[in-house]
């Protein structure tokens, strides 16, 4: 056991000690802080596995931006403060799959890397990883941007019920829908 | 560096994962689960970069970085359609969301959609 692997084990701990919580907790908003925690545990666990760029990414669009949009949610849907009962569905079939998922991946990993020590790879820095985006893989790079184009434009239709009503169909759409928008944008 | 241990955390991350899909019925919460899969793969990922040596260096990084994107877009996505349903049904429950009949925001919820607006 070297440095690493010891720092690998406690933040892999942190991580899914915190997973558990999210998937557990009675409080909305604490399930979002404790996604914060495991989230900050793999980005810790990205830069050992000497993925710095990676793991930055990571606190910025996950911690910073993800995790934020997930709190507003969870203002903007009136969610009460305090533990709430009706969070969970009874779930025996839910703990059977997603621990068979777990436990059989974890298997089939133990059994194919074993105890076995690999050497760690060259750092992988803003510079390296840029030379590969942009030259190997640029093409998956520009998909990308027009997928976040797409994105964008389909949440803002997605949030505004008046784009896509058919035509004259103010009659043909049920009347509170027409109610309730000037009363938002009042 | 033994990388059996990032790859257990990550098993380990995506059964939660999959477990709180399915048992949770906020969706909000759903979302979040969705995240730890998601998360999950990233650490396959940046594990396999530094146990598999592919033709390109760094491409399991590079691999993860485009999955956060991905991620990203999903959560714009998944939260606008949330927010809608809020708006619409006035809850966020998942199995209270009718599959089969087309929606018909409103009928028989003019209270509900009636108490999102008094609250705005």
């Amino acid at each position: 056991m070297t440095g690493a692997d010891v720092l690998l084990l406690a933040l892999g701990a942190v991580a899914v000690g915190a997973g558990v919580l999210v998937v557990t907790t009675k409080h909305l908003v604490r399930a979002g802080l404790y996604l914060v925690v495991c989230l900050g545990a793999l980005a810790g666990d990205f830069l050992v596995l000497s993925a710095e760029l990676v793991a930055w990414v990571q606190v910025l669009i996950y911690v910073g931006a993800v995790v934020v949009l997930l709190l507003f949610a969870v203002m903007l849907t009136r969610a009460p403060i305090g533990a709430s009962d009706d969070l969970d569905r009874p779930g025996w079939p839910a703990a059977l799959i997603g621990g068979g998922a777990g436990l059989g991946l974890t298997v089939l990993l133990v059994d194919a890397y074993r105890w076995s020590t690999v050497e760690l790879p060259t750092a992988g820095t803003a510079e390296r990883l840029g030379e590969q985006i942009f030259q190997s893989w640029v093409l998956p790079f520009e998909v990308l941007s027009v997928l976040l184009l797409s994105a964008l434009v389909g949440a803002i239709v997605l949030s505004r019920p008046d784009i896509g009503r058919p035509p004259g169909g103010d009659a043909a759409r049920p009347a509170d829908l027409v109610d309730v928008e000037p009363g938002g944008r009042r | 560096m033994r990388p059996v241990i990032p790859y257990v955390t990550a098993a380990l991350l995506f059964g939660l994962g999959v477990y709180g899909v399915l048992r949770r019925r906020n969706a909000v919460l759903v979302l979040m689960s969705v995240e730890l899969m998601l998360n999950a793969v990233n650490l396959i990922l940046v594990t396999a970069d530094t146990t598999v040596r592919a033709v390109l260096p760094h491409s399991g990084q590079v691999f993860a970085l485009f999955v956060i994107v991905l991620a990203a877009a999903e959560i714009g996505v998944g939260l606008a359609i949330v927010l809608q349903l809020y708006r619409l049904r006035a809850t966020v429950a998942v199995d209270d969301v009718p599959l089969t009949e087309p929606p018909h925001p409103g009928d028989g919820r003019e209270p509900a959609t009636a108490n999102t607006e008094a609250g705005r």
